[in-house]
């Protein structure tokens, strides 16, 4: 008896381990069929001045003027446009696989754990790391087919920095975030209190997702994609935050702008597709240093409530 | 009516049946409020649960709820410890009911009154209740403080073997005490902080504030709490096991001051780290060699106690290292206990002290949601390995005997440690596999955690529920531990003139 469960015992564990090695077995780069939201993710939000509930203690914040957000995260086809620009302008290079661009640096004030941001060449995105969506073919950037409206992933803060400003607008500071996503009130998510699968793309609607792009694993969804639609029989509902905005929670996470003293990291808000509800909270925090990538991280920028949209 | 009263004597005025009732609540909040995270929240069973109990779980109160329920499991803990160190450790009797009596009172409270507050609507009645409980555990510190003082002279040692000073002082009492004065200090530590609750400070839960470089007083002060309190449980637990193994001797006296001197250390570690944070985590790594040397002196010890005495029984004089090594794993629910202390180095302290080597290198590198994990996923095995030790020793109480308590020890064993391991390499999984790849990896690891968890549960179920149905027995086991209450574990040597009430 005691000699077959360890057999199985053992028979488990190497399952686990083939299971968790067969990494060598995934494509780079995936195709998937692509879902049209009916969401233009060239539009920008409103923002009005003023008071807004900040925080898990919904203390009173104030931000007194104008501006204005992406109603979505910054999509691939967006990002790889923003690339082939910038390759011709010259503000971005490649190098060892990885596109780089300048960032003057920044303030070091020497602190336990603070990384040093000297000035110099960064990384925006790496190109030979799986779960990377754009492709460099020699001359410019292309999307994977499918993945063209879905929010750009694998990008450092560094490079979300550089696309926002590339254009001449910011990532958002963390109170322009939360008071995009929040309005004026003290809800819990976007669209109101209540959490579902049908209202994000977090943990819990993983399988429904999964199925719907006939994939393993969890993925991002399109931009704009809980906006009360049905997808092949995935039924949405509009999860829109007061001003209009989709995606403020779940996805994936989004690059804030704010630098703080003492620390390097730089914070990230909204959730993603691979976490919990909790995480989607509209004051949940994120943080990493601003040359890390990942799957789920994404960004949106804000600028001036007077500037131009000038990417249309 | 008797029946009533005869089981109401054995549950809430022995300390076995007192031991029952501690480990049956903590298992029920354990199988309702586990429903409620993880796979099972994902499979929809946390819905019907609320569903079913009518519970409200706003968002916004997710953290307050989680601080309850680590309270509420906490309370309980605690009072099991205080059950068994009244029961071990010598003395008066009346001082002994008096300090049950009220821990029992003060944890049954905290619990039932704390989880209604957080989960069933806020009733601020209930949180009264809650603190009201809190309250009646920490006097019974005080009063199991008193009755440890160990500068009795009817406490002195007579046996030599035991660590003792020169006047003959027991330095276990010592480490009992200096515990217990330590936990109270600790409870203030956090209850002062806690006081000021919505007057500058807010409800937190201390992994989400790893990476702010600065902390206010109170976060600091919350922390220092949280910390140190679960270092005192599992301090208790490892003087308690070596009271069960009738430890002494050398290693015995090596490991009593080097604990005593570990908990006072730790213990100024944690308290000046309000105004003094950069060199209390120094003094607290200090104080943690000391304990951590003690324990190992327990082990050691153990672990050739129990190899001497399995060989005894079986009459062989000496034996090779098979013959040993056989000899050490004959029983596992003694066996258990000593080993999940080892054990506990490859998934708490080994990753603690990784963590703090690799820090910048590694960690920092990573999101701090995966910081996080790691730091959450570290304490739970922490908490985890605590309660699979005591339940080895209730297992010991009980009389678990032949096969049962063979399978009982291994499951138990087996169970927690793939699910520790697997909770471990979970946490730790971005050392191995990329983020694109982790799903598999996740899944796995995810899945063994469960088996083990199920079969920790399963086992410990049917444990409970022989106890439960054995209550309805005229003359079962509960009545036999009514009429013989003591527990095995306590010193043999008494000083002459003290009467077996000092002893119990």
């Amino acid at each position: 008896m005691r000699k077959r469960m360890f057999f199985i015992l053992v028979i488990l564990l190497m399952l686990m381990l083939n299971q968790s090695c067969e990494q060598s077995n995934f494509p780079l780069h995936l195709e998937i069929p692509y879902i049209e939201t009916g969401v233009d993710y060239n539009e920008w939000a409103l923002i009005p001045a003023g008071e807004f509930y900040s925080g898990q203690q919904n203390n009173l914040g104030k931000i007194d003027y104008d501006y204005e957000i992406m109603i979505t995260d910054v999509t691939n086809e967006q990002y790889a446009k923003y690339l082939n620009e910038a390759l011709k302008k010259g503000t971005v290079k490649i190098e060892n696989n990885k596109v780089i661009g300048y960032y003057p640096g920044e303030r070091f004030d020497g602190h336990k754990h603070e990384q040093q941001i000297k000035a110099g060449y960064w990384i925006y995105v790496p190109l030979d790391e799986p779960g990377v969506r754009l492709k460099f073919n020699g001359e410019g950037f292309t999307v994977d087919k499918g993945f063209e409206n879905h929010p750009v992933t694998m990008i450092t803060w560094f490079g979300a920095n550089a696309y926002c400003e590339f254009y001449g607008w910011d990532l958002p500071s963390e109170m322009e975030w939360e008071k995009a996503a929040r309005g004026t009130d003290t809800r819990t998510y976007p669209w109101g209190d209540e959490i579902n699968e049908h209202l994000a793309n977090y943990n819990r609607s993983n399988k429904l997702i999964r199925k719907l792009f006939g994939l393993d694993s969890g993925i991002t969804t399109p931009v704009g994609f809980f906006n009360g639609r049905k997808y092949k029989g995935f039924q949405t509902k509009n999860a829109q935050s007061p001003y209009g905005l989709y995606d403020m929670a779940g996805n994936v996470w989004q690059w804030t702008r704010d630098d703080y003293p003492d620390m390097s990291d730089r914070f990230m808000r909204g959730g993603s597709w691979a976490n919990y509800d909790y995480n989607l909270r509209i004051w949940a925090r994120n943080s990493s240093r601003p040359d890390y990538y990942a799957i789920n991280v994404g960004f949106r920028c804000v600028r001036k409530a007077s500037q131009k949209n000038e990417v249309n | 009516m008797k029946f009533f009263i005869e089981r109401f004597h054995f549950l809430f005025k022995s300390t076995k049946g007192l031991v029952l009732v501690a480990i049956a609540m903590i298992s029920l909040v354990t199988a309702i409020w586990g429903t409620l995270s993880g796979p099972l929240a994902e499979w929809g069973i946390k819905d019907v649960t609320v569903r079913l109990l009518g519970m409200k779980l706003t968002p916004v109160q997710r953290e307050g709820r989680i601080i309850m329920l680590y309270h509420a499991i906490a309370m309980a803990v605690m009072a099991i410890e205080v059950y068994f160190i009244t029961s071990i450790v010598q003395m008066k009797k009346h001082r002994q009911s008096i300090i049950n009596a009220t821990v029992t009172v003060g944890y049954l409270c905290a619990m039932i009154f704390g989880l209604g507050f957080a989960y069933f609507g806020y009733n601020w009645t209930f949180h009264g209740l809650f603190l009201f409980g809190l309250s009646l555990i920490f006097f019974s510190g005080i009063l199991l403080a008193e009755a440890l003082w160990p500068w009795r002279k009817e406490y002195r040692v007579s046996n030599l073997e035991y660590a003792h000073t020169k006047k003959g002082v027991d330095l276990e009492r010592v480490a009992f005490f200096a515990l217990t004065l330590s936990a109270l200090g600790s409870a203030m530590f956090g209850a002062v902080a806690g006081s000021y609750w919505g007057q500058g400070h807010q409800t937190f839960l201390a992994e989400n504030l790893i990476r702010i470089p600065y902390k206010t007083p109170f976060e600091l002060a919350v922390i220092g709490h949280l910390h140190i309190m679960l270092t005192l449980i599992a301090v208790a637990i490892t003087l308690v096991v070596g009271r069960w193994f009738d430890f002494k001797g050398v290693f015995h006296k090596i490991a009593m001051p080097l604990m005593i001197i570990g908990i006072i250390i730790i213990t100024i570690g944690v308290w000046i780290i309000v105004p003094y944070r950069p060199i209390a985590h120094t003094i607290i790594y200090v104080g943690s060699v000391f304990i951590m040397l003690a324990a190992l002196m327990l082990v050691i010890y153990g672990w050739k106690k129990l190899i001497h005495d399995r060989l005894t029984e079986q009459g062989i004089a000496k034996a090779g290292l098979w013959r040993s090594v056989k000899a050490l794993l004959h029983d596992p629910i003694k066996f258990g206990p000593l080993w999940q202390m080892v054990f506990m180095n490859f998934t708490v302290s080994g990753v603690g002290i990784f963590m703090a080597a690799k820090l910048d290198e590694i960690f920092r590198v990573w999101p701090l949601r995966e910081e996080r994990i790691v730091l959450t996923g570290h304490w739970h095995v922490l908490a985890g390995i605590i309660a699979t030790i005591i339940l080895m020793y209730y297992a010991d109480i009980v009389g678990l005997k032949g096969k049962i308590r063979k399978w009982f020890g291994w499951i138990l064993i087996i169970g927690s440690d793939i699910a520790f391991a697997s909770a471990t390499l979970f946490s730790l999984k971005r050392l191995f596999v990329k983020q694109y790849f982790q799903e598999p990896f996740t899944k796995w690891s995810m899945l063994f955690l469960e088996i083990g968890l199920a079969a920790v549960l399963i086992i410990l179920a049917m444990l409970l529920l022989w106890r439960l149905f054995d209550l309805f027995k005229k003359e079962g086991v509960w009545k036999k531990e009514l009429i013989s209450p003591k527990l095995e574990a306590s010193k043999t040597t008494v000083l002459p003139g003290v009467s077996e009430e000092g002893k119990q």
